[in-house]
């Protein structure tokens, strides 16, 4: 009686098996011969890197973080909630990007700056490193680290390794947080993290991205690193720049000048 | 096979109950028939991105596998078998043609009792800038 | 022998429907969660993981150190171990559970959790962690589950269960490293960035992991006809005394780096938890608890060694366990995430809801704690009979 019970018991569970597996087994229908191209305007490069020239920002001046915020259906969290906040671009004092180099004597045109920090779109960045999924991922094509709403499990592990603070999660649905949306960009939902993406969106149909157009001083330079005749480059070969935390060799894509 | 005692009234009486429970959607909507779903369909445009047979066995494979092209890998346009150009949108180019989802998306996706999560992010509205 | 864990006393109906009382509770608050989004908890963009991720920490901890007791009954035919090591496996069994569940309840989108099978990475050590922690389960389960049968049926256990027992030794090691590696592989959280983080996981789990057992084999002994053994009771203590030391020795050996190196990014989270930064030090008299606790759990513990006495015991395995929670409990999110990379302090604390779900996934571990045990008990007390 045990034994013919547990054999019953093998031959249920390798059947249930077999069914489960079937669908798994069988090819998925394609469509006919398809094809994907670009924008023929699309922005071409393969190592997009932006200067910020903090002594070009105006005190008081939001414009860069309004129109990356505004593009990208980022939500404006309540007062009480600021601990929950979602940003892609914003300021800090000098301290507070460069903790690990502090400058005693800071030159007046850079004294009481605005500096602008977001996702570095590393060369090696920790964050694709730990990503648990490859949600997150670098894009061979043009260095921008992207995220991949689709596949986030929010496991935050990316927030973790970031040493810049880059992420945010959505710690509640961000619609009820959105006044007014863009359509021509999807909103996330809650459970994912975000972060700048470069404006991946605006490079692909010609556009710079959002935060370069919106500054009315032209603080923000965006160009391909490997391409001698970009703007960045040309910025860079004529001004001294630092990165963030450079030591930890990450590869830092965003330079300031100082 | 030896027959081990078991109390056959309470035996009988959960079988019973299991049974009414498990055929509950069968004797429950007895009599009653659902309408067909009938999506409303574009007067303007007569044919979709792909033939409509494979639009109604494949349209979320199509869309997964331009969510895999446009955000993983870049390319922002799709050529079909028969050499048109679409852009690879949601927003954009499927809700050109079909602009209300509660005419046409729910309808189906209602009768099916299937509930994608698309929504949660991709707007259903354009033009709301 | 399942049937065991269905039927007993009143007390043990009583037991187990206050544990579920508090599942239901913990589930319910869950739900909340689940519809409100993460935001329920204390949990912040600075401080991204807390209570939950805490927890898992600390338990994988405690679910290894039940290779405490194979290593020397298993590999080095330690008699005295005969009667415990059950316990120590059937430890381990529902402390994964929790580990697992904690991790479920911390996760954005739970419902894409089959992404990780879906789109391995081998380069994450997130990915990593998943395998070494359900592979350690399927282990503890298999072994635990067919020694305990065999043995209640009188005969030896199968041939292949022996292979299973060598590679669960290094594999209780490897769960514990794995989840040190979460954090020791981080470059910009100074907190956690030291090779010695491996270490001291393993020295303060089996710390923590043995005292419970203690406790649980004393409570057993207790309450049931079944006496796990004096001696291995005694031999778990000296285990555990070793474990204190060292993680104690460790914890100092982590304050010279930091302190006589002077670097302050590294010196920040240490003053946020021991001393309180720009206003804030929640949790400072937790940390000076939990450095108090274990210095007088290793007094207690060294007297107990050399005048036994199990009332003594206890007191010291309640303060190295007390000692350990805090430790890798909260000092370990608050220490590692504040300050943030940029140097601002955002304080966390875990709101009613976490607390809640918290309470309720402990109680998951405690009710296969109790049916497990008394599969055990009850299997082990129709032997003698």
């Amino acid at each position: 009686m045990e034994g013919s019970r547990r054999d019953f018991l093998k031959l249920a569970g390798l059947s249930a098996l077999g069914l489960g597996a079937a669908p798994v087994l069988a090819s998925a229908s394609k469509a006919a011969a398809q094809t994907f191209g670009d924008d023929a305007k699309a922005l071409k490069g393969t190592h997009w890197a932006m200067v910020v020239d903090v002594s070009k920002c105006q005190d008081d001046c939001q414009d860069c973080i309004a129109a990356c915020h505004e593009g990208h259906n980022v939500p404006t969290l309540p007062p009480e909630k600021k601990r929950n906040e979602i940003k892609w671009i914003w300021h800090e004092e000098f301290e507070n990007a460069f903790p690990e180099q502090p400058i005693a004597y800071l030159p007046e045109k850079l004294k009481g700056k605005p500096f602008e920090v977001l996702c570095n779109h590393c060369d090696n960045p920790p964050c694709v490193r730990v990503c648990p999924t490859k949600a997150t991922f670098k894009r061979e094509e043009d260095g921008i680290v992207l995220m991949d709403f689709h596949r986030c499990i929010g496991c935050r592990f990316c927030m973790a390794a970031c040493p810049y603070g880059s992420r945010s999660f959505n710690w509640f649905d961000p619609r009820l947080y959105l006044a007014k949306t863009n359509s021509a960009f999807p909103t996330r939902a809650k459970g994912v993290v975000e972060k700048c993406n470069f404006c991946s969106e605006q490079l692909a149909i010609g556009n710079l991205p959002l935060c370069v157009r919106a500054c009315k001083n032209e603080a923000l330079v965006f160009g391909d690193l490997n391409d001698p005749n970009s703007a960045v480059r040309k910025i860079l070969r004529e001004r001294a720049t630092i990165r963030r935390k450079p030591e930890l060799g990450t590869g830092p894509n965003v330079f300031y000048v100082i | 096979m030896r027959m081990v005692p078991y109390d056959k009234e309470k035996i009988g009486a959960g079988l019973l109950i299991f049974f009414v429970i498990f055929t509950l959607p069968f004797w429950y909507n007895r009599g009653r028939a659902v309408a067909p779903a009938n999506p409303v369909l574009p007067t303007d445009y007569k044919t979709c991105v792909e033939s409509t047979d494979y639009m109604k066995t494949s349209h979320m494979q199509l869309l997964n596998t331009w969510r895999t092209e446009v955000v993983r890998y870049g390319p922002r346009y799709y050529t079909n078998s028969q050499g048109q150009r679409y852009k690879m949108s949601l927003t954009d180019t499927c809700l050109d043609c079909h602009p209300k989802k509660a005419d046409f998306c729910d309808r189906c996706h209602n009768y099916a009792a299937v509930f994608p999560y698309c929504w949660d992010c991709h707007l259903t509205e354009k033009g709301t800038r | 022998m399942l049937e065991k864990a269905i039927f007993g006393s009143k007390k043990f109906y009583a037991w187990m429907t206050f544990l579920g009382l508090l599942i239901t509770i913990g589930m319910a608050a869950y739900l909340y969660q689940l519809y409100h989004g993460l935001g329920t908890t204390g949990m912040s963009r600075d401080v991204s993981w807390g209570l939950y991720i805490a927890q898992l920490t600390f338990l994988v901890g405690v679910a290894a150190s039940a290779v405490m007791l194979v290593l020397p009954y298993y590999l080095h035919h330690y008699k005295d171990f005969g009667r415990i090591v059950i316990l120590g496996e059937f430890l381990a069994i529902p402390t994964l559970i929790m580990c697992m569940t904690f991790v479920l309840v911390d996760l954005g989108k739970p419902f894409r959790l089959l992404n990780i099978f879906r789109y391995p990475t081998p380069g994450s050590v997130l990915f990593w962690d998943v395998v070494a922690l359900n592979g350690y389960l399927i282990l503890n389960l298999v072994i635990g589950w067919i020694t305990l049968q065999c043995e209640r049926q009188g005969t030896a256990p199968p041939q292949w269960i022996r292979p299973l027992i060598y590679v669960s030794i290094p594999w209780a090691v490897s769960i514990h490293t794995v989840t040190a590696f979460l954090y020791a592989g981080l470059p910009g959280r100074g907190y956690w960035l030291t090779a010695i983080m491996a270490p001291r996981f393993l020295s303060s789990a089996f710390a923590a992991g043995p005292s419970l057992l203690i406790i649980l084999a004393l409570f057993v002994r207790r309450f049931t006809n079944f006496d796990p053994g004096a001696r291995a009771i005694q031999t778990l203590a000296k285990i555990v005394t070793y474990a204190i030391i060292i993680n104690i020795f460790f914890f100092f050996l982590e304050v010279f780096t930091v302190f006589y190196s002077q670097i302050p990014s590294h010196m920040l989270h240490f003053q946020y938890l021991f001393f309180g930064l720009h206003g804030h030090a929640t949790y400072v008299p937790f940390m000076w608890a939990s450095l108090l606790m274990g210095l007088a759990a290793v007094v207690v513990l060294l007297y107990q060694n050399v005048h036994p006495n199990e009332k003594v015991l206890v007191v010291g395995c309640v303060l190295v366990f007390a000692a350990t929670w805090i430790d890798k409990g909260l000092g370990m999110m608050n220490g590692g995430f504040v300050p943030s990379p940029l140097e601002h302090v955002t304080e966390y604390v875990p709101t009613v809801p976490e607390i809640l779900i918290a309470v309720g996934i402990y109680a998951i571990g405690l009710t296969t704690l109790t049916a497990l045990y008394k599969i055990a008990i009850s299997v082990k007390e129709e032997l003698r009979a």
